[in-house]
């Protein structure tokens, strides 16, 4: 049924069409509006069987998720930002354990400085969780990839985050098709654990491991995500079949087929991107685009098959590594080891900067020309950056950097409307 | 593709504006995205916020800088904020006010554009009338339905309706239509003048 609705709300319809049995939620923006709608939905009984647990924190959060998935229940949480920071250490146990738990990662900057806007640096800090990792281009794949998340967290038992820009998506009202219910248990079968705790034959989990066996349990998380590059397209497959559309796979190629140049990105940044190819395309330019769709496990082989023909890879990444550059870019750099090609890193958007079509362009054509550093700001403003360096440099106790940029920057440069 | 900035302050409706442009546009069959600035939603800050409609997909997610329409909900954001910025030469203006546009000082700065496309009409007015609250964004996109036809009145009843309870819709709906009469009665004066 098509709806004009806020994406957090379709999110939250389409996570309960996937009938949750448990779902523990602390609020914290741009996530909030979801486990809002699920709360509205489990208080009126649309959502039933259902049990929704207020939290005291994200690290009670996952806490309760782990407790209610290794007791075979079906647990859903989201959060954000310093929320997922503060549940890191159950992410981990929740991987470790191999519990299918799912989760809605709205993706916001991590401070400090503190900033409620969209970026990856959240979900990328937790790269190497032991979760897998898919991105959301759009709304409606938002919420399709919540279904297909339990489909592919049970069968594997591992846990999924579904990871979409926050604001940029959450509190975006656009047409969406919501799935019939139908479809949905077609779709996702009740979840049978694969292991659980269940007095009646009784099993531990989670012991502790010493050397002896340690690296092999770690070895199996790694196995099962690469088993997840196989289950990830049969998944998506199969969606299509029940839903009549294309969501979710290991990743999705825009124009590139004779590209010369091809532009990486995940998520929602995809759509301005692919108006700024057309507009290319339009003027002979032989540009392409290429979303990775699952970021964890990383499709190596198909990102190399997709990119190993172009000229110059052009990697937009809203997340910096301090101290090195790219995350997303390391990743397609070792796709593409042993091919000889122009590579670049991007790094746009940060804290919510928005990512125009018009800085994408100027983007596009310095890459063109190979006139592009190899790690480059987007609209950095670099007056602004010399300005506090000089500051910095000038004397011991200058104050902090944020502080004194907004006071450069005064109301007008901060936010004018 | 059509694009629309909505300003005004916090707690005057300026993103569910946005919201309920976004519905009646989809009520008509056709794509339409409606989103916030984010951040400052505090009672009486400025609050900006974007609606995009289109016969196709919309993928475009930045934020409006060249819109072909404004809506200012709060006529006090004037001296404040760069209101203007980007309006398209053949773009729409609609401002919520008793007053002319010479009242507020803008007589010249309208000449730039189509005359018949600059108008005000006193939203809040008709909100408190009809809804009993000085609320003024469905009068406004009732006013903006008649100015652009970009949708009908019908099609922004239609949105009201879904997302507000019964006698909040109706008291909307009908400052929504009494906004839309009251624009295409100045249409009509601007077309004889």
């Amino acid at each position: 049924m098509l709806k004009q609705i806020e994406g957090s709300q379709a999110v939250a319809r389409g996570v309960a069409m996937c009938r949750p049995e448990v779902i523990c939620a602390y609020p914290i923006s741009p996530q909030t509006h979801i486990v809002e709608g699920l709360s509205d939905l489990v208080r009126t009984g649309e959502l039933t069987p259902c049990e929704f647990v207020s939290v005291e924190s994200e690290f009670a959060a996952m806490s309760v998720a782990i407790g209610a998935s290794a007791a075979g229940a079906r647990a859903y949480t989201a959060t954000a930002s310093q929320g997922l920071l503060y549940m890191a250490e159950a992410l981990f146990n929740a991987s470790g354990l191999g519990l299918p738990i799912v989760m809605t990662v709205a993706n916001r900057a991590i401070g400090a400085p503190i900033n409620i806007w969209n970026d990856h640096s959240d979900a990328m800090s937790q790269r190497d969780c032991g979760w897998m990792q898919l991105y959301a281009e759009t709304n409606q794949e938002a919420l399709d990839l919540h279904v297909q998340a339990y489909r592919l967290a049970e069968e594997l038992s591992l846990p999924v985050m579904v990871c979409m820009d926050g604001f940029i998506l959450t509190h975006a009202h656009e047409r969406i098709d919501l799935p019939q219910q139908e479809q949905v248990d077609e779709f996702l079968p009740p979840y049978e654990p694969r292991q659980v705790l269940d007095p009646a034959d009784p099993v531990t989990i989670g012991a502790m491991v010493g050397p002896e066996a340690f690296f092999e349990v770690k070895y199996l998380a790694h196995a099962k995500q690469m088993q997840a590059l196989d289950l990830i397209p049969e998944v998506a497959a199969g969606f299509a079949r029940v839903f009549g559309r294309e969501s979710g796979g290991l990743i999705r190629s825009y124009r590139a087929e004779d590209a010369e140049t091809i532009v990486v990105a995940l998520g929602s940044v995809m759509g301005t991107i692919e108006e700024t190819i057309d507009e290319l395309r339009e003027q002979g330019v032989r540009i392409g685009a290429l979303a990775i769709k699952s970021f964890r496990p990383f499709p190596l082989e198909e990102v190399r098959a997709a990119l190993g023909g172009a000229r110059r890879v052009v990697v937009l990444e809203k997340a910096l590594a301090v101290g090195i550059g790219g995350i997303l870019s390391a990743n397609v750099r070792m796709a593409l080891s042993g091919i000889d090609l122009h590579g670049y890193t991007v790094i746009a958007g940060l804290g919510g900067r928005p990512i125009t079509r018009a800085s994408l362009l100027r983007l596009f054509a310095d890459a063109i020309a190979d006139e592009l550093q190899p790690l480059t700001f987007l609209d950095m403003k670099w007056d602004v950056v010399q300005r506090e360096v000089e500051r910095q440099q000038a004397g011991r106790r200058p104050g902090p950097h944020a502080e004194n940029i907004i006071r450069d920057l005064g109301i007008v440069g901060a936010r004018s409307h | 593709m059509f694009q629309l900035r909505i300003h005004g302050r916090g707690g005057q409706g300026v993103v569910t504006a946005a919201e309920l442009l976004s519905a009646a546009a989809f009520v008509e069959g056709r794509h339409a995205q409606a989103f916030p600035s984010f951040g400052s939603e505090r009672t009486g800050a400025p609050v900006v916020s974007f609606c995009r409609i289109d016969d196709k997909p919309i993928r475009s997610r930045e934020p409006i800088s060249h819109p072909d329409a404004l809506i200012v909900q709060d006529p006090t954001l004037l001296h404040q904020v760069n209101l203007f910025e980007g309006l398209s030469p053949d773009g729409y203006m609609l401002i919520n006010t008793q007053h002319s546009f010479a009242d507020l000082g803008l007589a010249d700065f309208v000449k730039q554009f189509r005359a018949e496309r600059m108008l005000t009409v006193p939203a809040s007015e008709l909100a408190r009338e009809h809804v009993g609250r000085p609320i003024p964004n469905a009068a406004l996109l009732g006013g903006f339905a008649g100015l652009s036809g970009l949708v009908s009145i019908d099609s922004v009843a239609a949105a009201v309706e879904e997302r507000f309870p019964e006698r909040l819709a109706a008291g909307n709906i009908a400052a929504a239509r009494a906004a839309c009469e009251f624009v295409r009665n100045e249409m009509e004066e601007l077309a004889h003048a």
